[in-house]
């Protein structure tokens, strides 16, 4: 049984941005010429005024970001993650992150998820860098569920939110009336033989893995972590004891990411081993969704064929076969 | 409103508060031994104009939401913005000498977390003119009679972002944007001349203007170190007409300083003892308050 298909983050970006405008004014959405596929026209089809068309200039969408912020907007970027962290980097740590400018990054088309647009578009470093930087809070939501309560959050929470989207469809995890809370991990699965940490919409194919394992004899606990910055180090030493042994799971680079984060709390607070699924040290590449979720080890089967295999190794296990 | 134009006693007060400025910020250098000095210098008669008059802000309440907003986009000449904030009333002259050392609110670039009254930090060139945009936009959306003032350098208009936001902004009619550039023809280094002491300006005579107004901005160009000039042009740009302003400022880099004047090297330096006498007999400042 796999967790159901639900909505594109973007989707609910869209639609959960203009809802929140409705009622708060100070709303505005800057768009780098990709309203149209961050989903952010249905902001501008609700409030043409208040929709901010920057072009092409993504230096200058941040700066004026931080602008708005200052006099009291609560800007919302649209554009991919390539431009809304990559591209204006200097301007996001200079004038967002220093200042602590109350700018949501709404970071589109995260991970490998492209519409086949290959390794320019496809980010896999973005929790890395962004985390680095004092002051950057670093969402990841795992489905609809969450990215709604995580948007909402955003707007009451004063100070620069970087917050990941996905372009296409991917699992549900969560029922309505989840609750987000930030800072906090979630356990999604309870099970003694190992600890899975997942992020974002890896998070459903993780628990997908977990009912493969379970009936391989293999009781998985599971553990979301949306709120990559601030970590739940708590949260973190707590899932680590649960089971001795860890794998973290995530759509990025195996560099720095979630599975670097996991591994530099442990390390300080409850030294445990730590292997790491994810992208490895190299570009990736344009195919299907499916087919880079396989490609990649990151589709239910192949999470769940990796972790037999750490388990069944006293070494490290890279191949995804 | 147009305010009436200054009276001679008030443009002698402008001229001898831009005196000050460079006093200061020589003085400032010369005691902390670091800084930069040819940009503040190029800067002082601006400045003095801004705070000394022209700024709607009250010094005593920095964080008044209706003020008008400034940012130094050059932010490497925070000497300057500092003396002048001093001398506005926003802080005592004496906390200048704190300038870059340990625990001062006087970074070395302007840092708006540490000294109230800096609208936005700054630092790292080509970013102010999109915050100013984003200031002018904000104001607008929630109702606001705020003007922004972007004072730029020359060579920071080498960044691809400040051609950024100038592109954009005039779809946005931002016209309570005023971006001055401080054109003083030099930079750090630039490009070799004849020699190596000899340095090429950032932009060929009349290219910033040009490409300001290619791009859909009114532009206006002054005389920045004539106090009358500056102050009539930079009331006009103020008014509203429907598009951003671009003040070209034609600026000395160093000026108010002889051996300093035109002088790349003194982009940052420290004076010795008998340069620093130089300058204060330049400046007209007696040598017993200087040190």
């Amino acid at each position: 049984m796999s967790l159901p298909m639900g909505r594109a983050l973007r989707e609910v970006f869209g639609e959960v941005v203009t809802e929140l405008a409705a009622s708060d004014p100070r709303i505005v959405m800057l768009d780098g010429d990709l309203g149209s596929s961050t989903r952010a026209q249905i902001f501008e089809d609700a409030f043409p005024e208040r929709y901010y068309q920057m072009g092409i200039a993504e230096q200058n969408m941040l700066g004026v970001a931080a602008g708005m912020a200052e006099m009291g907007c609560v800007p919302f970027i649209s554009t991919f993650v390539a431009f809304a962290l990559h591209r204006p980097l200097d301007q996001i740590r200079v004038l967002v992150a220093q200042t602590g400018a109350n700018v949501k990054i709404t970071a589109g088309y995260t991970g490998l998820f492209t519409g086949r647009a290959g390794k320019t578009h496809q980010v896999v470093d973005d929790i890395s860098i962004a985390r680095a930087m004092p002051g950057m809070v670093v969402i990841s939501p795992a489905d609809e569920v969450e990215t709604r309560e995580v948007l909402a959050w955003s707007v009451a929470y004063d100070g620069p939110v970087f917050i990941r989207l996905v372009r296409d469809a991917t699992q549900t995890l969560f029922q309505p009336g989840h609750r987000f809370q930030f800072g906090k991990v979630k356990v999604v699965r309870e099970g003694g033989d190992v600890t899975l940490i997942s992020t974002g919409t890896q998070t459903p194919r993780v628990v997908d893995a977990a009912e493969i394992l379970a009936a391989n004899g293999i009781e998985a606990h599971v553990v979301h972590v949306p709120t990559i910055k601030p970590l739940d180090e708590a949260g973190i030493v707590a899932a680590a004891e649960r089971t001795g042994r860890v794998v973290t799971v995530e759509e990025h680079s195996v560099i720095g990411g979630l599975g670097g984060a996991v591994a530099e709390t442990l390390s300080e607070h409850r030294p445990t081993r730590v292997d790491r699924i994810g992208i490895q040290d190299h570009y990736t590449e344009s195919a299907a969704d499916q087919e880079l979720l396989d490609m990649y080890c990151l589709s239910a089967e192949r999470v769940a064929q990796r972790v037999r295999k750490l388990l069944a190794s006293t070494g490290t296990v890279r191949s995804c076969d | 409103m147009a305010r009436p134009p200054a009276t001679a006693e008030e443009i002698a007060a402008l001229e001898d508060m831009a005196r000050r400025i460079r006093v200061t910020v020589i003085r400032t250098v010369n005691r902390v031994k670091v800084g930069h000095v040819g940009g503040p210098l190029s800067s002082a008669d601006i400045l003095a104009a801004l705070y000394g008059r022209l700024l709607r802000i009250r010094p005593s309440e920095p964080h008044w939401p209706d003020r008008d907003r400034f940012i130094l986009s050059k932010g490497h000449s925070a000497l300057g913005q500092y003396a002048a904030m001093a001398l506005a009333g926003y802080f005592p002259l004496d906390e200048m000498f704190t300038f870059d050392q340990k625990g001062s609110r006087l970074q070395g670039h302007p840092d708006m977390n540490k000294l109230p009254g800096i609208d936005i930090s700054t630092g790292s060139l080509g970013m102010g003119l999109s915050a100013g945009l984003g200031f002018a936009l904000g104001a607008r959306h929630l109702g606001r009679d705020v003007r922004t003032w972007v004072l730029l350098g020359d060579g920071e208009c080498q960044e691809g972002q400040v051609w950024e936001a100038a592109h954009v902004a005039p779809r946005f009619a931002a016209d309570s944007l005023i971006a001055i550039v401080d054109h003083n023809k030099f930079q750090q280094f630039g490009w070799r001349g004849q020699n190596a002491k000899d340095r090429l300006p950032p932009e060929e005579p009349g290219h910033l203007a040009a490409r300001f107004a290619a791009f859909g901005w009114r532009v206006l160009e002054m005389d920045g170190h004539d106090m009358p000039a500056v102050l009539a042009t930079l009331e006009a740009a103020a008014q509203p007409e429907g598009r951003p302003v671009a003040v070209i400022a034609h600026t000395l880099k160093g000026r108010g300083v002889s051996f300093m004047e035109g002088d790349y090297a003194w982009h940052m330096g420290v004076p010795t003892p008998e340069q620093f006498a130089t300058a204060m007999a330049e400046l007209g400042e007696p040598m017993e308050d200087a040190a």
